[in-house]
């Protein structure tokens, strides 16, 4: 079994659902993406138009993302997932700086590297990632590309010579392929990335990566230190009488 | 209109999250600048035995050994430091990976390491008894065991060589930045460190023999001088790549990294290679311990640039 992830942009309208039931499913933490659906407008005026492409993990055949990790944190599963151990993360981020697709994260939560696993849990008890059963317009194929009846083969051979994947060249093999695609689409050099088209502001580099409320030594001092337990009414109840008053 | 790749497509980002920033940044400058001079200096070290007799060089045997502890124990430290579970580091060596070279690196340097030490430890119990105190059973055990100092030297040697080498096949895996070439970067290790092992030499060399100091400014001179044409050919000419060629914009555009780059060219190779090949002839301390300065800080400048621009370019 070779799990693998077609896209037929084509269809894609760019609802940006798979990127919201990612995050839940997922428990993704804020300012980081397992998967995000990005808007590229083409042309000028009047002939313009809007494309949207989903971005996620490759789960390439010949992941560079694996061979960096010191660990074995990134190791391929069976059906061809290329998972992520984050209990034996040591947080180098060699995968970051090896992966030509920008896939993995440093989560700011566990201080680890993480990425698109293609929902392998939900897939050990026989679902369907999220990303797939969300998308409205079944933009999404999911499925074996070892076996020839699958959906997402049948797709493949249906749309023969449309099929593209990113960055061929990098010998990667990615198994997410994309229908409908173009240099403008998937190249990111044939890209203009201007300041202030970010989601929800204007932010378009992160200062930090991992945690960005723990310097160099809190790392050292993390496993020692004790949280206060936070409830509800941890984020209503302020303590700021004196810095509103005095009066 | 189709002067340029973008002008062509017409494909502006026009809503998209937050990308990472750099996320090797300057201790990852310091754990390569710092390891160039823990493994350069034993490379050098060996270059002037070589060439010399071990009375020219006084203080050779336990200042060569010290400066390299030192050094690799910053670029431990801040290859620890950067982890963002540095307490994990031991999964490095309970759950190896020999693929990757940061494991194949990690062992390496912490055997070359451990040798280093021993040598310190030789180096100081022969040539400064009654250092750290009086009566140290460790540096009493040195002075008892010279032979072993010789013994293990040559390998020690050898394992300088992948330790120094083993950051650009790092670089080199890390197959998202294209400006880092396997062998453009394996040469620019090299340099780094014959560069670095005889700039920190020279600064310990105020009573040595003329001759051994003349030698030290041929490798700096021999060492800046390669170095600065790596970086001048990748400079102008990586048209072979569009990654490459996108992430020396970054430099080639102007701004703080431009700067940074010419005064790491500038101080780090020129004016030390000029002032070395002149010492070659005149023999001037003070000059050439200026040069060995400027040549350590310009080769910080440098690698530091280098490290960080591939990151500034979207992947995705």
């Amino acid at each position: 079994m070779k799990l693998g992830f077609l896209v037929d942009l084509n269809l894609c309208m760019g609802c940006k659902g798979c990127e919201v039931a990612c995050k839940v499913e997922n428990e993704v933490p804020l300012s980081s993406w397992r998967l995000r659906v990005k808007y590229i407008d083409i042309g000028t005026f009047p002939d313009a138009k809007r494309e949207f492409t989903p971005l996620r993990c490759n789960h390439c055949e010949n992941a560079p993302c694996e061979r960096i990790c010191p660990v074995s944190a990134l190791h391929y599963l069976e059906n061809g997932i290329v998972n992520v151990d984050s209990a034996r993360c040591i947080g180098c981020a060699g995968c970051m700086m090896a992966c030509p697709y920008g896939a993995i994260y440093m989560d700011p939560e566990t201080n680890t590297a993480d990425k698109c696993t293609y929902c392998a849990h939900r897939i050990e008890s026989g679902m369907m990632p999220a990303c797939v059963v969300i998308c409205p317009v079944q933009a999404n194929i999911f499925g074996d590309l070892d076996d020839d009846n699958s959906h997402i083969s049948k797709y493949i051979m249906e749309h023969q010579g449309a099929v593209q994947v990113r960055k061929p060249e990098k010998h990667t093999n990615p198994k997410h392929f994309y229908v409908g695609g173009g240099t403008q689409t998937l190249d990111p050099l044939a890209q203009q990335r201007l300041e202030g088209y970010s989601l929800f502001n204007n932010i378009t580099h992160l200062d930090h990566v991992g945690d960005p409320n723990h310097g160099v030594i809190d790392r050292f001092l993390a496993p020692f230190e004790s949280h206060e337990k936070l409830d509800n009414k941890s984020f209503v109840d302020f303590d700021n009488h004196e810095s509103e008053g005095g009066h | 209109m189709v002067e340029s790749t973008v002008h062509a497509t017409h494909a502006v980002v026009t809503l998209d999250v937050a990308l990472p920033g750099i996320i090797w940044g300057w201790m990852i400058t310091l754990n390569m600048w710092a390891k160039s001079i823990g493994t350069g200096v034993i490379l050098v070290g060996a270059f002037l035995l070589y060439r010399h007799k071990k009375d020219e060089m006084p203080n050779l045997r336990w200042t060569m050994p010290l400066i390299s502890f030192v050094f690799l124990n910053i670029f431990l430290l801040f290859t620890l430091t950067d982890l963002h579970q540095p307490y994990r580091m031991v999964n490095i060596f309970l759950h190896p990976h020999w693929t990757s070279a940061i494991t194949v690196g990690a062992w390496m340097a912490s055997l070359f390491t451990a040798l280093i030490t021993v040598m310190l430890i030789i180096g100081v119990g022969e040539e400064l008894p009654g250092v750290p105190f009086k009566g140290c059973k460790l540096t009493a055990w040195g002075s008892r065991n010279g032979a072993l100092y010789d013994k293990i030297f040559p390998f020690v040697v050898f394992l300088a060589i992948p330790v120094t080498l083993y950051t650009a096949i790092i670089m080199a895996e890390s197959s998202a930045r294209e400006l880092w070439q396997a062998p453009a970067e394996v040469m620019q290790m090299m340099w780094a460190a014959l560069l670095a092992g005889s700039a920190a030499l020279i600064l310990v060399s105020g009573k040595w023999s003329a001759e051994a100091r003349k030698d030290l400014a041929l490798v700096l001179a021999i060492a800046t001088f390669f170095s600065f044409l790596m970086y001048m050919g990748e400079y102008f000419f990586s048209f072979k790549s569009s990654e490459a060629e996108a992430t020396l914009a970054y430099v080639h555009a102007g701004g703080a990294y431009n700067t940074e780059f010419w005064f790491g060219m500038v101080l780090g190779f020129i004016v030390p290679f000029f002032i070395a090949v002149g010492s070659m002839k005149s023999d001037n301390k003070t000059l050439l311990r200026f040069a060995a300065i400027l040549a350590l800080v310009g080769l910080y400048m440098a690698k530091d640039v280098w490290l960080k621009i591939p990151q500034m370019l979207p992947l995705s």
